[in-house]
Order: C-alpha cells, then sequence, then structure tokens
C-alpha cells in the first residue's frame, strides 16, 4: 500500500517534470531537423545551427546585443538600487516603509501597466526612443526592485557596530561604506545583480514599448517572427539556440548540485 | 568626552532612488489617472470611464466587446491559477517531505525553465502544440491553450512561495498531531494546510495578475484569437486609444492593490522569493 502511494507521488512528479521540459526537449530534437518545420521529421542536419551561428545572419547578433543590454541594465540597476536599499533602510520608519511601498509597485503591477505607462511619460517627455534612454530607464523600473528586495534583507543581517568601529577608528564615512558595509552586503548585490541580467533577458513587455525601432531583443525578435507564416529559417534557428541554452542550463544545475553535495559533505 | 565631527547620514543614500521612483514610476501612473479622466482636449471628464462600461449602437455593456474581454479574462486567469495550484502543491508538498537529502536540487529542476528566455519558451509550448497537432485549431481549443501557457509559464511561481511554507513548518507539529491521534488525512488537513496558506496566497497572487495580463502568451498560444485584458491595453495604445487603454489600466492597477490589501498588504519579504530570488 505504502509502496504503491509513493510511487504514485514519484510518477505525478515525473509527469510535471515532462511537462515542464517537453516543449524544450522537442525543440532540441527538431534542431537537428532537415525541414523547417516541426510536424515532419526530415532527416539529420545540422542546417539550423550553421545558420544561427553565423553572425552574417540576424539571430546571433540579437543574441549578442541581448546579452549586453542586459548588462548595461543591470549594473545600472545594482547601483542604483544597491545605494537606494542602504538609504532606505537607515531612513526613518515612515520615510522607509513609504519608499518600500513604492518599491513593491513595478514589482507586482501588471507588466502591460507598467509599459503602457512608462511609454506615456516617454511620449510626455519627448525623449526619442533612438536614444536608446527610454529601453534602458524602462527596463531599469522592472529591475531596480529586485536589486532592493535581494540587498535589504543582507543589511537586516549586518553587524551594525562594524560601521560605527570604522568611522570611529577614523575612517572616512565612504570608506567605511566601501570596506564594511558593501563587502557585508556583498551575496544581496550578486544575487540582485543575476536576478536584474535575467529579468531584462526575459523582458518582452517593457522592450515592445521603449525600443528603437531598428533595435531588437531575442524576445521582440522571436515574437515579431511568429506573426508571419509558420516556414521560417530565421525562426528555426531559434530552435537551436533553445538547445544551447538548455544545454548551459543543465550543466550549471548540475554544477551547482555537484557544489552543495560538496558542500554538505564538508560540513559533515 | 564626545567628539563631534560632521556625520555623514546614510540616509541620504535614499534620495536618488527616491527621485528615480518618483519620476519612473509614481508620475506615470499619474499620467494613467490623468488620461482615464480628460478627454482629446485635456479637459476633466467621465466620459471615458463611461464609454468603458457602456455598449456600442444598440448593444448594451454585456455585450461589449470589452465585456467579454473582460469575462475571458478572468475565465481564463481563475481556471489558470486553479490548475497551478492543483499542480504546484503536491508538488512542492511531495518535494518538501520526501527523504532525499538534497531536496532544493529537485526542486531546481522546476525552477531552471524560468531562466529559458520567456518567449523562447511560450515558442517551444507553440512549436509543441503544433506538434500534437491542438493549434489554432478552434475556440475551444484556443482557450484551452492559452490557459495551457498560462500554466506552463507561472507554474514555478506557484511551487516556490508553497515549497518554502511548507519546508519551514516546525516537524513537532506534525508529530503532536499524530501523538494525539490523528490520521495523515487529518494532520494534513487541520495543521499542513492551514500552516502553508500563507505560501498558497502569495503563488496566487502571483499568478492570478499575470495571467490576466500576459498578453504574449494569449497571442502567441492562439495566433492572436484569443483577447484578454492585456491585449486590449496594448491594442488600444497602438491604435491611439489612450483614454480607453488608461481606464482598463486604472481598473487593473485598482484590483491590483485590492488584491495586495487582501493577501496582506506589501509583503517584501514574500515578493522578494518571487522569480526565484531566494535560488541565487
Amino acid at each position: 500500500m505504502v509502496k504503491i502511494k509513493t510511487s504514485l507521488k514519484w510518477l505525478f512528479i515525473g509527469l510535471v517534470i515532462l511537462f515542464i521540459y517537453a516543449p524544450i526537449l522537442l525543440l532540441t530534437v527538431y534542431s537537428f531537423n532537415k525541414s523547417e518545420l516541426i510536424t515532419s521529421w526530415e532527416g539529420f542536419s545540422f542546417d539550423h545551427w550553421k545558420y544561427f551561428f553565423d553572425m552574417d545572419n540576424q539571430p546571433l547578433p540579437i543574441v549578442l546585443q541581448t546579452l549586453l543590454l542586459a548588462v548595461i541594465v543591470a549594473t545600472l540597476s545594482t547601483v542604483l538600487g544597491t545605494v537606494g536599499a542602504i538609504g532606505i533602510f537607515y531612513s526613518k520608519k515612515r520615510v522607509s516603509s513609504a519608499l518600500n511601498g513604492l518599491n513593491q509597485i513595478p514589482v507586482i503591477n501588471a507588466e502591460v501597466v507598467t509599459a503602457i505607462s512608462f511609454a506615456f511619460l516617454v511620449v510626455a517627455l519627448n525623449i526619442p526612443k533612438a536614444t536608446y534612454i527610454p529601453l534602458v530607464v524602462g527596463q531599469m523600473v522592472l529591475c531596480t526592485p529586485f536589486v532592493v528586495l535581494s540587498v535589504i534583507p543582507k543589511l537586516k543581517q549586518m553587524d551594525n557596530n562594524l560601521y560605527e568601529a570604522a568611522l570611529d577608528l577614523g575612517a572616512s564615512p565612504a570608506k567605511a561604506l566601501f570596506s564594511v558595509i558593501i563587502p557585508q552586503i556583498m551575496p544581496g548585490i550578486v544575487s540582485g545583480f543575476l536576478l536584474a541580467v535575467t529579468l531584462s533577458l526575459d523582458d518582452y513587455v517593457i522592450a515592445a514599448y521603449t525600443k528603437p525601432n531598428t533595435f531588437q531583443t531575442i524576445s521582440t525578435h522571436i515574437y515579431s517572427l511568429a506573426k508571419g507564416g509558420t516556414v521560417n529559417t530565421i525562426k528555426s534557428s531559434y530552435w537551436a539556440f533553445t538547445a544551447v541554452i538548455f544545454f548551459i542550463i543543465v550543466v550549471a544545475v548540475v554544477v551547482m548540485n555537484i557544489r552543495a553535495h560538496r558542500k554538505g559533505g564538508k560540513k559533515q | 568626552m564626545t567628539k563631534l565631527r560632521p556625520r555623514f547620514s546614510r540616509k541620504l543614500l535614499a534620495i536618488p532612488y527616491a527621485l528615480f521612483l518618483a519620476i519612473f514610476v509614481v508620475v506615470p501612473l499619474l499620467i494613467i489617472v490623468y488620461y482615464a479622466f480628460t478627454d482629446a482636449d485635456g479637459s476633466f471628464t467621465f466620459d471615458n470611464i463611461a464609454m468603458f462600461f457602456s455598449g456600442s449602437g444598440s448593444d448594451s455593456f454585456f455585450e461589449s466587446a470589452q465585456f467579454k474581454t473582460i469575462m475571458q479574462s478572468l475565465f481564463i486567469s481563475f481556471m489558470s491559477t486553479l490548475i497551478c495550484l492543483l499542480i504546484a502543491y503536491p508538488v512542492a508538498y511531495i518535494i518538501a517531505t520526501c527523504k532525499l537529502k538534497n531536496k532544493s536540487g529537485l526542486l531546481l529542476l522546476f525552477i531552471v525553465p524560468m531562466w529559458v528566455n520567456f518567449v523562447l519558451r511560450v515558442n517551444a509550448l507553440k512549436e509543441l502544440l503544433d506538434w500534437i497537432g491542438i493549434y489554432n485549431k478552434s475556440n475551444g481549443w484556443n482557450l484551452f491553450n492559452t490557459i495551457l501557457g498560462m500554466v506552463y509559464d507561472f507554474l514555478p511561481f506557484m511551487i516556490l512561495p508553497i515549497y518554502t511554507t511548507i519546508i519551514k513548518i516546525d516537524k513537532s507539529y506534525l508529530e503532536a498531531a499524530r501523538d494525539l491521534g490523528a490520521g495523515g488525512a487529518k494532520t494534513f488537513l487541520k495543521v499542513t494546510l492551514p500552516l502553508s496558506k500563507a505560501g498558497i496566497m502569495s503563488g496566487v497572487s502571483m499568478v492570478f495578475l499575470p495571467s490576466m495580463t500576459n498578453y504574449v502568451v494569449s497571442n502567441y498560444m492562439t495566433f492572436n484569437h484569443t483577447k484578454i485584458i492585456g491585449s486590449f491595453i496594448d491594442e488600444c495604445f497602438k491604435n491611439d486609444l489612450w483614454n480607453m487603454g488608461s481606464v482598463t489600466a486604472l481598473l487593473l492597477l485598482t484590483l491590483m492593490f485590492f488584491m495586495t490589501w487582501a493577501t496582506g498588504g506589501f509583503n517584501a519579504q514574500e515578493d522578494a522569493g518571487r522569480r526565484g530570488t531566494s535560488l541565487w
């Protein structure tokens, strides 16, 4: 009886995992398809892979510029968010709870509302989209609150006396900030940065409303391809890209698991 | 002896971010309110609201496109949230209570697909549906596919918070329930479920609103055939119906604030766990 229950449990877990991975696995397999159709298998080939990894074709430059955008947005968000989080943490209760509340708005708000309201502002201020300012600032609106959310818990865990001690020992406030506070909250800053990178890479809605007409991110590009017919060389080459990301993720998960395992072993 | 020296106040560091929030978050929302309550000349009016809640021509509001969109959206959102919950709770429960040493490794399997670009992921699901042969076949399939797309995308947001609350439950409560004679089912219903309510609430709030507004999923999964509130707003903006779009956005904002209030206010701690922050 117990055995049946246990195997039913794992069967359920297995089915959900299958549901989650089936689409990605399917694209990985079909990235080696000779045809551009998902509905028919016409033999093994590297055509989609070759197309994707050719810098003269659209996809690869778009992937690289999306990555560059993500790094720029994440860096700016991390600086703004970290400084902001320190400021909020040391503000009076009323100020800090007001700022924390405002910080939550882009987190819970529907992305389309954030995007449309930001687009209204861009129009009102008459900032040309070609300057990339709307795109970068728009994504910062999305990312910075998450940086703040990952830094604040670290500030709460920090030993506050160390900063005072540094000042008493003659460090300037700026020095104390950089050599005492920042190192202590570093894990929060790093996770905030990584989160900002993934959010920027993932974003479609904000980018669609704020990007220059000639610029594409992975998201906006694939979305624009979907509007055309079902057969498309460029679209099929993104199957290869899906496979690449999937592979990177698998490696990352294995590495993380091994590291977690080692850490666990050391503790024992 | 007290040393007097001019101290740099750390709270001043909040100023740049406060300005950023004021200009890029608060002002845009005020512009939405402005457009919702003004006409083409910029003078105050309730006409946009009235227009939103009335039909066109001889049709009543209940036959209007916006009413149908809202109802369809609510249905999609409700079903997606329910299905997410029905899948996510058992998953979170099984992982949290299993005897494996490496629980977080198993949990990671459910979270990592989130690191694949969102549009790529939706695209992959669409290709799968095409492969099976149920893509863009009929209105019924479109509705089904939209819900499937939402569930596929937002499932991790439901699993994570529920897992976090179940794993934190003090084991001695469960032992106490057993010692007092409660069976497995009773212990679950009287102890585990009530104690994981916070996780359920936070999961529901993370799935409900996005599955009403994420028009990328609904457009993609149905070849633009199924309309939800998000796509309605998007089309309003693109067709220069800014006043109408703003009224709809304002409705969503109201709903968001109401839901936040109903689910226990702005809880920064739980929201930090959104999008898998805790895993980094």
